[in-house]
Order: C-alpha cells, then structure tokens, then sequence
C-alpha cells in the first residue's frame, strides 16, 4: 500500500507542477472570471458612449407621419433600447446618411390603400438582424391595430384575443418535481454532465498519455520491476484523480466568487436558468457519486488502453472509441434533458458505460424507485471491478509489448503475456 | 541468498523463448549471460524479477519466490534504458528510489556519493534529456544500485559507454559484489565476462549449451589455440592430424588444435626448418567457446 502512496503522490505533484498544467488552468480561470465579469466590463467601456445609452439610432422615413408615434410607444412597451429619429430628408439622403454611419439604419414606411403600413428598413448589413426583428414587431403591433380599428373592434377586445391561454401543469405523484423544480434539476444535470463528460475527456486521455509516456521512455521496465503494475495502474489513476480535484476545486472557487461578486449583474440570467442557487442536497450526493463512478470507469479503461501502445503519438488514436462511447452517452443524456421518461433513457441508463450519465439524468429529474438506482450502481461498480480486473493482466502484460499491431491483436498478445500459464 | 532457476521454459504461444533453464548462483559472485540477440536472456531476466510468469519450472531465491515485497532488495537494470525525460536526476532517483523503499534523505545522501564516485556531481539538477546518452547510463546505472540490493541483474550494462566510463562502472560492479551482492549479468562482449565472472552460461535459442566455472568451461573445451611465428613458410602445418583450424596471419600462424599432444607434434614438425620466434600454446578464448557452439553465424 506504501508504494501505492508513492506513485499517486508522484503522479499527482509532477503534473501540478508541471507547466502545461498551470498554463491551461490559468487560461481557464482567467476566462471564467473574463465571461463572469463580462456585463459589468462592458457597461463600464459603454457607458460614455451616447449610442449605447439610448440604444442604436434609426432613421424613420415616414411619408404619412401618423406611424412613428404608435411605433415609438410599441418599441418602448417592448423596453426595446432603440432610438426613432423622424428624418426629414428623402429616402436616398436617409441612406447616404446611413452609409456615412450616422444612424444605423433606415426605415422607411408606406401607406397601402386602405391605410395598412408597411415598411422597409435599409442598413449596412443584413446579417446583423436583432434591430430589424424588433422594428418588424413593433410594425406588427402597429399594423394589427389600424387593422382591427378599420375593422371597427375596439382596442380591449383585440387585447383578450391576443393574450396568451392560461395554462399550468400540475403532476399527479405525490414525489413527482414541480415545474421549479424540473427547471433547477435540468440546470444541475445539465452542469453535471457538462463537467463528467469534460473530466472524463481530460483526465482520461491524461492517464493514457502518461501510461504510454512511461512505456515510450522505457521507465515502464524499472518501475514495473519494483511495483506491481496494478498497484501503479491505481495510483496513476487516483493521482490524476486528486489532479481533477484540484483543478475542478479551484474553477469552482474561483467561478462562485466571481459569479457572487457579480451577483446584481447576472441575477435572472444563467444562474438562476442552472437553478444552482438552491440544489438539492440528494442531488448533489449523486451528483458526486456518479461523477467518481463514472471517471473511475471511464480511468480504467484509459489506462488500460494507454498500456497497449507503445509511443504517444498512437495514445490518442487508442483512446478514441473510449472518447466516442462517452459522446455517445453525452448525446443521449441531451436528448434526455428534454424527454427523461423515454424507453432509450431508461434502458441507457443501466448500461454501465452510459449509467454515470443517464442515471443521473433520471435521479435529478424524475422520481425513481431506489432499487433502479441501486442495480445501476451495483453494475457499475461490478463492471468498474471487472474492468480493473482485466486491465490490471492487459497493464502487465501490455506494458512489456513494444511495437505496432492492431487493437484486438495487442489485446491478446498482452494476455498472452501476463499468463499463469500458457 | 543463493538464486536458483529449477527446469524453467516459457513459451510465447508456438515459440519457445527459454527451454529447460536450470542455474544456481551463490552469493557474492556475478554471473555471466552469453548468447546472440534473441537467445533468451531479456526474457530469463524478466521472469527472475517476476515480470513474466514461467510457463514451467520455477525461480527461487534463498528458497523463496521472488515477488514484490522484495523488490527493495533487487536491482535492475534493462537493457532498453529509459528514464522520464523532463525530471531532474535528483527527482528522478527520489522516486525510483522510494519505490525501492528507501527515504528521501537516504536517496540524496547516496546519489551524492555515487554523482562523486562518477565524477558528475553536476547533474544533480538537470534534466534526463540535456544530458548525454552515457551520462545518462550512469545515472540508470546509479538508480539500478542506489538501494544497495542484494540480487542486480544487469542487462547489457557496459553497452555504448566509452573505455573510461566502461572502467568506472566495471570497478563499481566489483565493488558491488567484494560488499555481497550477487550479481547476473548478460553482455556481448565476451572480455567483460571473461573478466568479471567466475561463472557462465551461454544461451543458444533458449537452451543453455555451455554451463559451469569459467576455468573448467575452458579446460573442458579440450582445444587449444596455438601461436607460431617462424621465418618459413607454415602451411604444411595444417595437415598434422589433430589440426582443426589454421589461419595465417602476418607473422606466421594461428592455428587451433585439439589437444595438448597435438601442439607436441606440431612442435616436432617444426623442428630443423628455420628459426621459430614464438611458440604459444593458449587456452581457449571465450570467444571462440561461444562461436564453437553457437555458430560461426554470430558476430
């Protein structure tokens, strides 16, 4: 057991202290704290600008003169930042005027016969369509209420017509999540699945870039002569384990305090969408046991595969059907954000591969009986044994097999090798 | 804390690496390992310090198996060298040397010696991959006997070295075993056997063809090489019966007989033709042992 100590310690520390390592974690620590700070960084920089205070300009053309009122009461209901300049000059002076960046577009609006308006609105790039989209609602609402007044409807019956239809969900379980809550445990899930799919991606490759580093230098031999190589497969993979930790640990340190810092700014916005302000405890509990189960699976199997290669270069080629199983399982979980109670899901989510995921998925967003939950564990952790079983005789065996040969070939060569007897 | 090696085979599915293998190696001596690429020796090797399994017979040290709780007192050196090419040797030899089961004060405080003992105490802190291939030899070398064990296998341990560090690490293996520690080694070059072991054994496709003391292996071989330089011509000699090889060489002959009685008639033979200037009757080299029996085909 002492030397399982030393090979994660040394796992762990020459990685921490390693420059790739500090440099990747500073860039994404820098970046959360970037993206959290974003709205204030950019009011600050906005606010001396005349434009961003009252919104963009825009010219209205306007030949009968009876629209810009109504579309201006329309636009501020909307609380749409815009700001509608009645332009006196003609329709070509507008456009040279929005050329020369005077105002950021144009509209120009007509009368049909029987008073309908219609509009057409002029700028430099179309691609850009958030203004156009909110004058064309506006218009909307002006052209419907010319309309029903033509009509001879008066203004609150056009208003019961257009309201929208009361309507509510109301489960029948008793344990069945209330609408909240659904919403709260989609945004952890989604958080969760995000973080395992990403930690399993790094952290795995990881352990199979250091197995096959050690093999490539030729370390492996001098090691592997002193410790067991299923005692030194298990600390790499804790080692690095504690790394994820570490880095995940300081991100989201990092990321709280800076979201709290910006609380005012991002209050109504993604944080209260991940519904991270007020998890449930049993959630989170799974939260953490389905991420370890998961990257203690998903571990194995890296640096299983890790020990059939012999040169780095073919560690990310080895590791790739790993890579694909969990965006496989990445995938599902998605499409089962929007739809947990589907057959796919339910049946997914006893697979081992994809368990740590979608039984996750379920436990967060359904109410599911505690022996689903406890055989999906039960499997995962018989395969996670199984898999250290039988990685633990490929480690051995792999790790004295140099040269190239296909995947299922270096399979049995490297049982071959760690044979009792042959 | 003898090593012995009872019947042991291993098989890699239709190919035998090692067949029969049967040794003893007593404390205190090193232990010789002869034979062409591929003859079996990395393989014997890996199965002595448990890495691979013996498909039949077994491997005991002082009547026990060898397995990890004593992998502090066994040193190895492989003969594909590798260490981790961006720590420093300090860190380095740290781990590899708590993994044998030493502290870190013990490690640093023999790694000093051995840095001095090597004349490259300035390596301490630089990176396995700034320092030359020798050099980092040595310090494979260092982390192969930094735990003072008492089993060391070497494999091919002089190779790439020049003559100079060749001697340091020769001395040091000396040493190694004038303080108790038995020592198998295998190499190509038969001199570095020939003056380090007593005892030998030279592998041919898995069976060991040759086995014993140096001396009586040479004894036994029963031919002898002969050395004549004379004034005229020598190529008569090469008829006398008993005359298995002749070579003609600058000076006169070398000729290799079977016997000592032999020699005796190519001494008669010589007797009343011109002056002789050498007679050298020579025991066996090992070289030629090891070509007599495992072919002329290796270099």
């Amino acid at each position: 057991m002492n030397k399982f100590w030393i090979v994660m310690s040394h796992t762990y520390f020459s990685r921490l202290k390693s420059k790739t390592f500090l440099i990747t974690t500073g860039i994404i620590l820098l970046l959360i704290v970037a993206l959290t700070n974003f709205q204030s960084v950019m009011d600050s920089v906005g606010s001396d600008d005349e434009e961003s205070a009252q919104g963009p300009k825009v010219a209205i053309v306007d030949e009968t003169g009876q629209f810009i009122t109504p579309l201006k009461e329309q636009l501020s209901a909307q609380q749409a930042e815009l700001k509608l300049e009645s332009y006196s000059g003609n329709e070509e002076e507008a456009k040279q005027a929005v050329q020369e960046g005077e105002y950021r577009g144009v509209l120009t609006l007509q009368t049909s016969e029987d008073g309908i308006p219609s509009g057409t609105y002029y700028t430099k790039q179309i691609a850009e369509n958030s203004i156009s989209g909110r004058l064309q609602q506006a218009l909307q609402q002006v052209k419907v209420s010319v309309a029903t007044e033509k009509a001879g409807i008066d203004q609150q019956t056009v208003n019961g017509i257009f309201s929208p239809v009361a309507f509510e969900k109301v489960a029948l379980d008793k344990e069945a999540k209330t609408e909240e809550e659904l919403s709260e445990a989609r945004g952890l899930v989604y958080v969760m699945l995000f973080l395992l799919y990403m930690g399993v991606i790094m952290y795995g490759n990881m352990i199979a870039q250091e197995v096959a580093q050690e093999k490539s230098s030729r370390v492996m031999e001098i090691l592997i002569s002193s410790v067991s190589p299923v005692t030194q497969m298990f600390g790499k993979i804790i080692g690095i384990a504690l790394l994820g930790i570490t880095q995940f640990g300081l991100i989201l340190l990092v990321g709280v305090q800076s979201v709290t810092a910006n609380m005012d700014n991002l209050q109504g916005g993604i944080f209260t969408y991940f519904g991270l302000g007020d998890a449930n405890t049993s959630t989170l509990i799974f939260a953490g046991v389905f991420f370890l189960l998961g990257y203690l699976l998903y571990a194995t199997l890296a640096a299983m595969l890790g020990s059939l290669v012999s040169r780095t270069e073919d560690a990310q080629q080895v590791v790739t059907p790993m890579i694909l199983l969990i965006v496989a399982a990445f995938m599902i979980a998605m499409y089962g954000l929007n739809a947990p109670e589907t057959t796919l899901v339910t049946v997914t989510s006893f697979i081992p591969f994809f368990a740590p995921m979608l039984m996750f998925l379920r436990v967060g967003m359904l109410d599911i009986p505690w022996w689903e939950v406890g055989i999906s564990i039960g499997l995962l952790i018989g395969t996670i044994l199984v898999l250290a079983v039988v990685g633990g005789r490929i480690y051995r065996g792999g790790v004295l097999m140099y040269g190239k040969g296909n995947m299922v070939k270096s399979f049995k060569r490297a049982f071959q090798l760690s044979k009792k007897e042959s | 804390m003898t090593l012995s090696l009872n019947q042991v085979t291993k098989h890699f599915g239709a190919h035998t690496a090692v067949d029969h293998l049967s040794l003893s190696i007593p404390e205190s001596q090193i232990f010789g390992f002869l034979g062409a690429n591929g003859a079996g020796k990395t393989t014997t090797f890996r199965m002595i310090l448990g890495l691979m399994d013996t498909s039949e017979g077994s491997i005991e040290w002082n009547n026990e198996a060898i397995d990890y709780s004593k992998s502090h007192l066994i040193g190895y050196l492989p003969e594909e060298r590798g260490l981790y090419p961006k720590l420093t040797v300090k860190d380095q030899l740290i781990y590899l040397g708590k993994l044998r089961g030493m502290s870190k004060q013990e490690v640093i405080s023999e790694l000093d010696h051995w840095l001095e003992r090597f004349r490259v105490p300035e390596y301490k802190n630089k990176k396995i991959e700034e320092l030359s291939k020798g050099n980092q030899q040595k310090i494979q070398f260092i982390s192969a006997v930094i735990h003072k064990p008492k089993l060391l296998i070497l494999d091919e341990p002089f190779s790439g070295l020049d003559p100079v560090n060749v001697e340091q690490l020769k001395q040091a293996v000396v040493n190694l075993k004038e303080n108790g520690t038995s020592i198998v080694f295998s190499s190509h070059r038969m001199e570095h056997v020939e003056e380090l072991c007593e005892h030998l054994c030279i592998l041919h496709k898995g069976k060991p063809v040759v086995h014993g003391g140096l001396k009586e292996i040479k004894r036994s071989f029963g031919k002898k090489n002969l050395v004549v330089h004379a004034d005229f011509d020598l190529s008569y000699l090469r008829d006398i019966p008993g005359v298995v090889s002749y070579r003609a060489v600058g000076e006169g002959c070398e000729l290799q007989v079977e016997a000592e009685e032999v020699a005796e008639r190519v001494f008669e033979a010589l007797q009343g033709r011109g002056f002789v200037r050498t007679f050298d009757l020579e025991e066996p080299s090992l070289n030629d042992i090891f070509i007599e029996k495992v072919g002329a085909s290796y270099e």
